[in-house]
């Protein structure tokens, strides 16, 4: 903390002569760590547990430190959830639904952005509504159609529903970018007499690989969280995802202490890996959104 | 130069729509004027439930309890996260340093990225009754009478979950509203601290005003988001004890799903459509108001 303090001038405004000695801001700084205490603590209080004896813990209960790291909770859990499986389940649809809900935000976002169809803005009213809606609305009929269509218990019509869903939030976000695409490259691109598809995938889609970088991120962390329809859609074992897996195993008698904490320590640790490896555009993604 | 022929690239966009989007919400709305349990036959029944509806006396309760949960998820995390990011940045960031301020705001963003299901099941966990981590708390300080099936208590339920909400969303506003800041004027708060203003003043004057374009943002997402809440409900406490946590959406699920009641079920999910619908508009219309003024 000493160190950190000394780092503080950087970027301090010239007046201001009592922050040097003010002891207000430690107090400050002990208040934000203890609020931050508070919001991460259950996070470690799983972690330690997850990693302890059934006999550690009911020795020591939930807050001791395990004496010694006890693996098999985890292993026991993985392999009676088959959980490979269901992280494979995840992987693939929140992969595939990124790259189709990308593509299809594009051919929509360069209709509506710089195409300016007739009637865009309620093409965008639609997609902007789409995107509201509540999945309770749309989930008995599709329910229903899958069954029809023998796609029920598939992960290929959770693919197909999820990006439809993700795109009409990525239309709407990207016509917003492509209406502000700089014309001169557009322009260019018509001298030189790049058909439509050839500017789209030479001149549009290279420009705007930040934006899509987010929006890829976004739709492969959102369906990877995706719940409700999942649920109801996914519900043989062998075709669960990760959260599917975890939700209905709640409250299952089987269930000790430890090895449910085991289990909410491997639900967490995908999430947490994304987070770190796209941490960067997340946030740059999330304010996305805010500034149109 | 004129841009012609580009609705060929919509085509794929709006047939996907079409499908996944316009006919299951026109067959839901339809469903909900008819009685039909998912299989037999779907007998055409006008306004009958609906009229039923009103009169549920769990309809009116699903939305009360969403009235306490937009507080929990939506009005209570913007305010304590717009403070928090004045804090962070305005404080935080000017004397400890930029990295601090991004320590903290990674570390109250975490629960934001947690998947619903294991936040069901790390608050199942520590709020459990026998082996929950919180009883042990309260019992080691001494607080043991304290001790409580927090979620398993239609007293408490539903307080537990609205704690639980502020802890997911509390991160969210603290990001949306930080990078707001970003594009505020450093002169500003340079001027206003020559002016002697005290940070109080600052952030009333400075930090509130220009950030209104997030703060809407923030508000509109958060209480939608409030009005949809499934995950969290069906895995905390299932809607119980006794309904004392139920919602619109896990209400209309139970009917479609648990009593076979389609056509009950979509009335419930068409008037929780119409509401979201509603409150969008008025809020996109309070927002272009406020930022064009």
């Amino acid at each position: 903390m000493t160190m950190t303090a000394n780092r503080a001038p950087a970027r301090t405004e010239p007046a201001s002569p009592i922050k040097r000695t003010n002891p207000i801001r430690f107090v400050i700084l002990a208040a934000l760590l203890a609020l931050l205490l508070i919001v991460i603590a259950p996070l470690l209080i799983i972690a330690i547990n997850a990693v302890k004896s059934p006999a550690d813990y009911a020795g020591g209960g939930p807050l001791s430190l395990p004496p010694h790291l006890y693996w098999d909770g985890i292993v026991d859990f993985w392999n009676r959830v088959n959980f490979g499986q269901k992280l494979w389940n995840s992987f693939i649809t929140s992969l595939v639904v990124a790259v189709l809900g990308v593509a299809l935000s594009i051919l929509n976002a360069y209709a509506l952005g710089i195409g300016k169809v007739k009637g865009r803005i309620w093409f965008l009213v639609f997609f902007l509504v789409a995107n509201l809606l509540p999945q309770e609305v749309l989930v008995y009929p599709l329910y229903f159609l899958s069954k029809e269509v023998h796609l029920y218990d598939s992960l290929i019509a959770i693919v197909i529903i999820f990006t439809v869903i993700q795109a009409a939030f990525g239309t709407y976000l990207l016509t917003s970018v492509y209406q502000e695409f700089p014309a001169e490259l557009l322009d260019a691109a018509d001298v030189d007499g790049a058909g439509k598809w050839r500017t789209l995938w030479s001149v549009v889609v290279p420009v705007s690989r930040p934006t899509l970088g987010v929006l890829f991120t976004f739709f492969f962390i959102w369906t990877w969280n995706e719940f409700f329809l999942p649920l109801v859609f996914l519900v043989s074992n062998d075709n669960q995802t990760v959260p599917v897996a975890l939700g209905v195993l709640q409250g299952d008698r089987l269930m000790d202490a430890t090895m449910t904490s085991a289990s909410g320590l491997i639900g967490i640790l995908p999430a947490m890996i994304f987070f770190l490896v796209f941490q960067r555009t997340l946030t740059r993604g999330i304010t996305a959104g805010a500034i149109k | 130069m004129r841009r012609k022929g580009y609705w060929v690239f919509l085509i794929p966009g709006v047939l996907a729509s079409v499908l996944v989007i316009v006919v299951p919400l026109v067959m839901t709305v339809y469903t909900s004027f008819t009685k039909w349990n998912g299989v037999g036959e779907q007998r055409w029944i006008g306004f009958d439930n609906y009229t039923r509806l009103f009169e549920d006396s769990l309809f009116w309760s699903s939305f009360g309890n969403i009235v306490l949960l937009i507080l929990a998820m939506a009005v209570v995390p913007t305010l304590l996260g717009l403070f928090l990011a004045a804090v962070l940045f305005d404080y935080v960031a000017k004397k400890f340093g930029d990295r601090w301020a991004s320590f903290f705001r990674s570390g109250f963003y975490l629960p934001q990225i947690i998947p619903v299901a294991v936040t069901g099941i790390l608050w199942g966990w520590i709020l459990h009754p026998e082996y929950g981590a919180l009883n042990r708390i309260l019992d080691t300080v001494g607080l043991g009478s304290l001790a409580h099936n927090w979620l398993g208590e239609p007293g408490s339920a539903l307080y537990s979950v609205m704690g639980i909400m502020i802890w997911v969303q509390l991160g969210y506003p603290i990001v949306m509203f930080m990078a707001g800041l970003q594009r505020v004027d450093p002169e500003l708060y340079e001027a206003a601290d020559l002016d002697g203003a005290s940070w109080w003043q600052r952030f009333r004057k400075i930090t509130v005003y220009l950030i209104r374009p997030e703060f809407y943002v923030v508000l509109v997402t958060t209480t939608i988001s409030a009005l949809k809440i499934f995950g969290p409900i069906f895995v905390l406490t299932g809607g119980g004890p006794s309904n004392a946590t139920l919602v619109p959406s896990y209400f209309a699920y139970k009917n479609f799903f648990e009593k076979a009641q389609v056509g009950y079920g979509s009335a419930i999910s068409t008037v929780l459509t119409v509401l979201i619908i509603l409150l969008s508009i008025v809020f996109l219309r309070l927002q272009n108001r406020s930022v064009n003024r």
